[in-house]
């Protein structure tokens, strides 16, 4: 006989949820003990369900007076030793920018959602768009290093949420979970793991308080950021710093700090970097997608294979830092590159940057508020190059 | 250890970062002198003190002392500390600003702090004028009082600090001088033992900008405008003088524990 009847009715955690409550969810599989937002369409159903949740597990939820003080108070909880998190949409994410780059500089763990809906200004506030890309990366001023990670599907948003809050912890960053109005509002069949899920906490010094400088690289390329409170008093500052913490002008202990904040991402993309490959091994076309985007890439693949052409898939997980190394192998590989998403093209001056001419590379695009269709795409496999 | 000679050393942060970034005669020092000495008389230990500032003269004021300290962006100082109090109610978050930090750019975080009347203690260094950019015009800059970006004279009318967060709910305003200094170690001392919002209003010297531009003289003579021009007298407003002293000190539940108190109630009801 198979399996006894226990195992084989083993009740699976399976539930029919919407995208934006996946990644409520997600946070707080992954720990969250912090959330402060303000109202945006289309990511308020995160900040609803949170409102809810969170208090009874003894955490915090805070509606603030505006987004830069959501992320504000979001640090500031960071501080204080809690996995901190804020849910946003394009014009909160303009006004996160500062703090943005606040939390990267001086290197507080922290996710920012941002669910993005058409712009610029107020757009269609309640249609997809996938516009923020470079602002994600470039948003705030002056050089940074960033993660940014993007979910396809509602299953993936729970899981990549949980990642988002590993990854911050692990290389004490913000990490930017850049979502889009269609799978942030789509309800979908998702299946919770079985298996406790990998949560990573804080990292902790094992010096005692004076030894501790809190942006020594003594202690690795990632200094473990010890809650305020604790003994291990300290100082931050958005100004340039030295390994104490301290405002420095100097350009050797600048120099230090900056190889520092730039190898730990820049040089690690590698491990960070997730990309996900579909019916690529003897394509000759490659679709490059991401986000809501890659399932009518997918769509389209799919009918391109009935009618046996060569067209595979490379969806982007990890959008930031961006994986040259994935891209250059597939533009060695196939005639052209397609690469389909929700913008003017942003993605587009990236895969055509490390292309570099390898193989033609053309943008499917559109920025009004709707989806990238998969004739979209289609048509877009007919034109020669 | 041999005792300091001086009681407020014992707080400094001595190894790297002296001497301060302010001009002589600036009065931020002097604030400085009286947390420490507000901390001191509360017997808190340096572990449990947060300071929290923004960006401008008053925003160095953290990188000085030895407790734990963030200096945040420009206006946002209460937000972050807001998030800090909110991880570590067990701490006591102090947030300095300057005027234009607290009223202009963090004006809506000002007002909110106080609506919310979360536990925390703002020390407003009130000097009218933008320091550290070069002798701006500020929200508190008197109308008629000169800048550098009102060579005319101010055509807008101050802020009153107090009364803002009075009206916006905070538990506690206290104002007080530079030149007041044993005053202001009490008010401070009396802020930070307060549950709720308190605010601590201290009008500050900046005798190279806003004393030059208006004629007041060099720092001491700035002090003895404080002197001269205030009173902690209530029955003498009608001198027309500033108003020192605690202005409003009410009872009212502060934000953490009002947080505290929701979060008890919905353990107890069901759902997820």
């Amino acid at each position: 006989m198979g399996n006894s009847p226990t195992t084989a009715r083993r009740p699976k955690k399976a539930r029919l949820m919407q995208g934006n409550l996946a990644i409520a969810e997600g946070a707080l599989a992954a720990g969250l003990g912090f959330f402060a937002s303000y109202p945006i369409t289309p990511a308020n159903e995160i900040a609803i369900f949170l409102s809810r949740a969170l208090p009874k597990r003894g955490a915090i939820f805070i509606q603030m007076e505006d987004e830069i003080a959501s992320l504000a108070a979001v640090i500031g909880a960071s501080v204080g030793g809690l996995k901190a998190a804020t849910a946003t949409s394009g014009p909160g994410f303009s006004l996160m920018q500062e703090h943005i780059g606040y939390a990267a500089a001086v290197e507080i763990p922290c996710v920012i959602i941002d669910v993005q809906r058409a712009g610029p200004s107020t757009g269609r506030p309640g249609s997809p768009a996938q516009g923020d890309v470079m602002q994600a990366r470039w948003g705030t001023h002056g050089d940074h290093p960033i993660i940014v990670l993007c979910p396809g599907s509602v299953q993936e948003a729970y899981e990549l949420t949980i990642h988002a809050f590993n990854l911050s912890e692990q290389y004490r960053t913000p990490v930017i979970l850049l979502a889009d109005e269609v799978l942030a509002r789509m309800w979908e069949r998702v299946e919770l793991p079985l298996a406790q899920v990998e949560v990573l906490g804080r990292l902790h010094p094992e010096v005692p308080p004076e030894w501790y400088f809190p942006y020594d690289d003594a202690l690795g390329d990632v200094p473990p950021l010890v809650p305020f409170g604790q003994g291990y008093r300290y100082h931050l500052t958005g100004l340039f710093h030295d390994k104490s913490g301290f405002p420095t002008e100097r350009l050797d202990e600048i120099d230090t700090w900056q190889q520092r904040l730039f190898g730990k991402i820049e040089g690690k993309v590698e491990q960070i970097a997730r990309i996900e490959e579909e019916e690529m091994e003897d394509a000759e076309i490659a679709i490059i997608a991401y986000g809501s985007t890659a399932r009518s890439a997918r769509h389209a693949m799919k009918l391109a294979r009935e009618e046996n052409r060569a067209v595979g898939l490379l969806r982007l997980v990890t959008l930031w830092p961006f994986h040259d190394k994935a891209i250059e192998r597939v533009a060695s590989s196939v005639k052209r590159i397609i690469v389909a998403e929700m913008n003017r093209g942003q993605i587009l001056l990236e895969v055509e940057r490390v292309a570099k001419g390898r193989a033609d590379v053309v943008g499917v695009n559109r920025a009004d508020g709707a989806m990238v269709t998969p004739a979209q795409i289609m048509a877009a496999l007919e034109v020669e190059g | 250890m041999m005792e300091p000679a001086v009681p407020e050393h014992e707080y400094l942060r001595a190894q790297k970062k002296f001497p301060s970034v302010w001009c002589a005669g600036c009065g931020i020092g002097i604030v400085l002198g009286a947390i420490i000495r507000a901390v001191r008389a509360l017997s808190l230990s340096k572990d449990e003190v947060a300071m929290i500032s923004g960006i401008g003269c008053t925003g160095r004021m953290p990188v000085y002392v030895d407790f734990n300290t963030m200096h945040t962006t420009h206006g946002r100082a209460l937000p972050f500390a807001t998030g800090l109090k909110l991880a570590r109610p067990d701490m006591k978050v102090m947030v300095v600003m300057g005027d234009g930090d607290a009223l202009a750019i963090g004006g809506n975080h000002f007002i909110h702090a106080a609506r919310r009347n979360i536990e925390l203690t703002a020390i407003v260094v009130n000097n009218s004028i933008y320091g550290m950019t070069g002798g701006q015009l500020s929200p508190t800059t008197p109308f008629g009082a000169k800048a550098t970006t009102a060579p005319y004279g101010q055509i807008e009318q101050a802020f009153d600090i107090a009364k803002i967060a009075e009206a916006a709910g905070a538990s506690f305003v206290a104002r007080s001088t530079t030149y007041h200094a044993i005053e202001l170690d009490r008010l401070i001392a009396r802020g930070i033992e307060k549950k709720g919002f308190s605010v601590i209003e201290v009008l500050s010297n900046c005798p190279l900008f806003y004393g030059r531009l208006n004629e007041m003289g060099d720092a001491v003579e700035m002090l003895k405008w404080f002197r001269d021009n205030t009173t902690a007298a209530p029955g003498k407003v009608a001198s027309g003088k500033i108003v020192r002293g605690v202005l409003v000190d009410r009872d009212l539940t502060g934000y953490v524990e009002s947080y505290r108190k929701l979060t008890a109630a919905s353990k107890k009801r069901g759902g997820a």
